[in-house]
């Protein structure tokens, strides 16, 4: 059996359902056009992105991202050349937009209207707001230590090596926060 | 505009809900004339598919932005379609008439 299709993540969708020739009966099936395809025609010679950055933006592996534009060129000289409809259908394909964080109320929303800029918050109204990414969370774990006795928290600091970090209250050698659930804690002898 | 808050109980005092598709009652605040309709939840003991069914009662009311704790992953993809904005409010002890307190900030 084939490994599964890894899920492609689709950022700007078409807002409209496809194309269809002029001046001549539609009497050939339409080509069908997945998600995933348009998106990749879209990131490449619309954005014009490398298909590097491409392959990163979609989730998949570069030679992946490169089949789907090869297949979506084909489709679309397909139907340019047999005068055929398109339409953009299914996909192994998922819609994601980006979210943004406000500093004023503490709440997360994403922009689904993406011709529009994004100036304010849409709960609170305030500018002080800034695009949100896993990554930045995955940081903020990384930076704070916990004691794995007495479960006190410490913010690391740069200059001290983290591996003689000890906590303050009972000596215990201090780990990082996101490894706790799979370590034990581990007792010093005071 | 519309929006659609989710809502521990039918009243402006009640919590908001940190969960979407099971949650007690939907409100539905109109930023025009500032009116406030709170409708149960049909999906709130349904086993599967409650995201979605809840998406469908939402989306019927023509609404624009939706305020919860967390959406799920369907719910997601869903509302990008339907070009409905989504808001996530981490903290649980805001009510619903602080929401709507915060939405009517602007002007």
């Amino acid at each position: 059996m084939p490994r599964p299709k890894r899920i492609r993540k689709v950022t700007n969708p078409p807002h409209f359902k496809g194309f269809k020739p002029m001046g001549i009966l539609p009497d050939k099936p339409p080509v069908v056009l997945n998600y995933e395809e348009y998106e990749a025609i879209r990131l490449n010679d619309f954005e014009l992105k490398g298909h590097v950055e491409a392959a990163m933006i979609m989730e998949v592996s570069r030679p992946t991202y490169t089949r789907i534009y090869e297949s979506a060129r084909r489709k679309v000289a397909m139907a340019f050349v047999n005068g055929q409809a398109i339409v953009f259908e299914g996909g192994k394909v998922y819609f994601d937009s980006e979210w943004y964080r406000c500093n004023n109320c503490g709440c997360f929303f994403n922009h689904p209207q993406k011709d529009q800029e994004v100036t304010h918050c849409a709960l609170c109204h305030s500018t002080d707001i800034r695009i949100f990414s896993d990554k930045e969370e995955e940081k903020q774990i990384e930076d704070i230590y916990i004691c794995p006795c007495c479960g006190q928290e410490k913010i690391h600091d740069e200059n001290n090596p983290c591996n003689e970090e000890l906590c303050p209250d009972c000596n215990c050698k201090m780990i990082r926060k996101g490894i706790l659930s799979n370590k034990r804690p581990i007792e010093t002898k005071i | 505009m519309k929006v659609a808050i989710t809502s521990t109980g039918n009243s402006p005092d009640s919590m908001i809900d940190s969960r979407f598709g099971r949650c007690s009652y939907f409100v539905i605040y109109d930023t025009e004339n500032q009116s406030t309709e709170y409708i149960p939840n049909p999906n709130r003991d349904s086993i599967e598919g409650a995201g979605p069914a809840s998406v469908e009662l939402v989306a019927s009311k023509g609404v624009t932005k939706v305020i919860s704790g967390e959406f799920g992953a369907k719910v997601k993809s869903i509302f990008d379609q339907l070009q409905v904005q989504l808001i996530m409010i981490n903290s649980q002890d805001k009510s619903i008439s602080d929401i709507i307190q915060l939405l009517n900030n602007q002007h």
